[in-house]
């Protein structure tokens, strides 16, 4: 990623923000914004619509959750395990669900993804309805202490930082090259020789780890592991935050799961609570209608008219 | 003599639900030639090519590559063995560069791309071969523009330079002039020509003119089964075949 002057304008503004905004919900914001992205390498660009991506934020959650809470392990190791496990999980996963195209991957990853919410519904030691509360947080490195919320933010920050690096390096690979190229055509892919559904498939993993960072981080967050995370209204919510802020763009998801974030915290508070998913609807089919390719695709489309 | 035979296929058959789409063909194209298919609509031409490149699997028949028998290998294998094939819309990666789009198909033998931690800074070696191969198919302009704002000749010129990049033992060409304008259509035709020097092309191709021009041996299929081969001549004087398919198509002979 190129180093430019937006991107350290952006960064300075990220290690001030906690200092103007409540920290919590910037971590919010943080981890959301990790899992949009890591959901938009597949969507944007891939080419698929997975509908089950919340499985793999629980299960990094869960994971990071019971470790934390049963084995006294330091929180990076907890975070890695909860990542390795989701990456585990969108190894087996994506092998089934790869060969499937549109409608019926969709279909696929929604059956595989409620599949495991029964599982943490049920299972003995992840608390059933409850969900695993009261997680500490540790000491970062056996060192700093994470439960205070500024070293909380800066590391939820670095955590982000990596993964954002990471995507973006994957999209700008040799490998993320060929990404595009089956988004493009498939067919064509093929016939230039690349088992497409591997590179597929690769790419299912990397998003599925992402995903499963984001909820190992957010578990520490708010030190609480709960079925809302593996629940496929979760699966909808990243879809919205990804076509909102603008699905294959950078930093759409970004911004997506920023406004999501923000719009719920808002409502949250106020008599208008009742009705967030209505609005929420509402904003979707504005979105859908009137500014498809979402706030930074408009945004960039703009520019690139007027000052390209 | 089977060496001399780069593709041979021996009693091809595709069948669906109660229909034989390809009837027993046996196919045998020549190293070096141009090869080309006929037929009137429907009568299986782009089937037979679904099979060559297994994006259909043959009820039954074996398919033999250079005396190999490939008829259970993968489409994407059987690309990597030398047999590339172009599809009836044109096949580019519309949201990719011009460059880019030869760039994809030169990557391949890099060995690189599964590399997701790497930057595509490394692509760039390539540049120079990529560059080459779109001159050479008079596209060297047009190396920056994206792909989705070429003209439509234009894209299936990129096409062909996009296959070349692959140095295909054996080209399958699906209607490579089909919905193009006079000038585009004989642009397309002259550089088949000139990129089957050194390689061995079959070709499904509606337009007789540019059959006439290129092809060193037809095969003229009908309903599914082969009704005759030869050269252009002894393939157009049979009367079976004018009245299956010259005879509907009567004003492009005489074009």
């Amino acid at each position: 990623m190129k180093i430019s002057k937006f991107n350290i304008v952006l960064l300075g503004l990220a290690l001030v923000a906690p200092f103007v905004f409540y920290p919590v919900l910037l971590m919010k914001v943080l981890c959301f914004a990790l899992f949009a992205c890591a959901f938009n390498l597949l969507l944007g660009f891939v080419g698929l619509l997975s509908f089950g991506h919340a499985v793999f934020l629980g299960t990094g959650g869960y994971v990071t959750g019971y470790l934390m809470m049963n084995t006294g392990l330091t929180p990076e190791l907890g975070i890695l395990a909860g990542t390795a496990a989701a990456a585990l999980l969108g190894a087996f996963y994506g092998k089934l669900s790869v060969k499937r195209e549109g409608i019926y991957f969709a279909m696929v990853t929604l059956a595989l993804a409620q599949l495991m919410f029964f599982v943490f519904l049920q299972a003995p030691f992840t608390g059933g309805e409850d969900g695993l509360q009261g997680i500490p947080r540790g000491h970062l490195f056996g060192l700093i202490d994470l439960s205070d919320n500024l070293n909380m933010y800066y590391f939820v920050l670095a955590v982000f930082l990596f993964g954002f690096w990471l995507i973006n390096r994957t999209v700008h690979s040799p490998f993320g090259q060929i990404l595009k190229a089956i988004r493009d055509n498939e067919p064509r892919a093929t016939s230039l020789g690349y088992n497409v559904n591997d590179y597929k498939w690769a790419a299912f993993v990397i998003s599925a780890a992402l995903a499963g960072l984001a909820g190992s981080t957010k578990t520490l967050v708010f030190q609480l592991a709960s079925l809302t995370d593996v629940h496929w209204h979760m699966s909808g919510e990243v879809v919205l935050m990804t076509l909102l802020g603008g699905m294959g763009t950078i930093f759409g998801p970004v911004v997506g799961a920023a406004v999501v974030v923000g719009i719920q915290n808002f409502l949250s508070g106020g008599e208008l609570g009742n009705y967030v998913h209505i609005i929420m609807g509402l904003i979707f089919i504005v979105c859908v209608l009137a500014f498809r390719s979402g706030i930074v695709g408009e945004i960039q489309k703009i520019v690139k008219r007027n000052f390209g | 003599m089977s060496a001399d035979y780069v593709l041979e296929t021996q009693n091809l058959i595709k069948e669906f639900k109660g229909f034989t789409a390809v009837d027993d063909v046996s196919l045998k194209i020549q190293r070096g030639n141009i090869h080309a298919l006929i037929g009137p609509n429907g009568a299986g031409k782009t089937t037979v090519f679904n099979l060559l490149t297994k994006f259909l699997t043959p009820t039954s028949g074996t398919i033999l590559f250079n005396g190999n028998d490939i008829t259970s290998m993968q489409s994407a294998a059987i690309a990597r063995k030398g047999v590339v094939r172009s599809f009836q819309i044109s096949a580019v990666f519309p949201h990719l560069s011009v460059l880019e789009n030869v760039r994809v198909a030169l990557q391949r033998k890099e060995g690189n791309s599964f590399h997701f931690w790497k930057s595509d800074k490394i692509l760039n070696k390539l540049d120079d071969r990529a560059v080459e191969l779109l001159e050479s198919v008079g596209l060297g302009d047009f190396a920056d523009a994206k792909t989705v704002d070429l003209s439509y000749g234009r894209k299936r010129a990129l096409e062909i330079a996009t296959t070349l990049a692959l140095e295909p033992e054996l080209m399958l060409l699906d209607e490579p002039t089909q919905g193009m304008g006079h000038e585009d259509v004989d642009v397309v035709a002259n550089l088949i020509k000139r990129v089957s020097k050194d390689r061995t092309i079959l070709m499904v191709e509606h337009n007789l003119h540019v059959v006439s021009k290129l092809a060193d041996q037809i095969t003229v299929l009908q309903r599914g089964a082969i009704l005759t081969e030869g050269n252009y001549e002894t393939v157009s004087a049979d009367p079976r075949v004018q009245e299956a398919y010259l005879g509907v198509a009567a004003d492009e002979v005489q074009a």
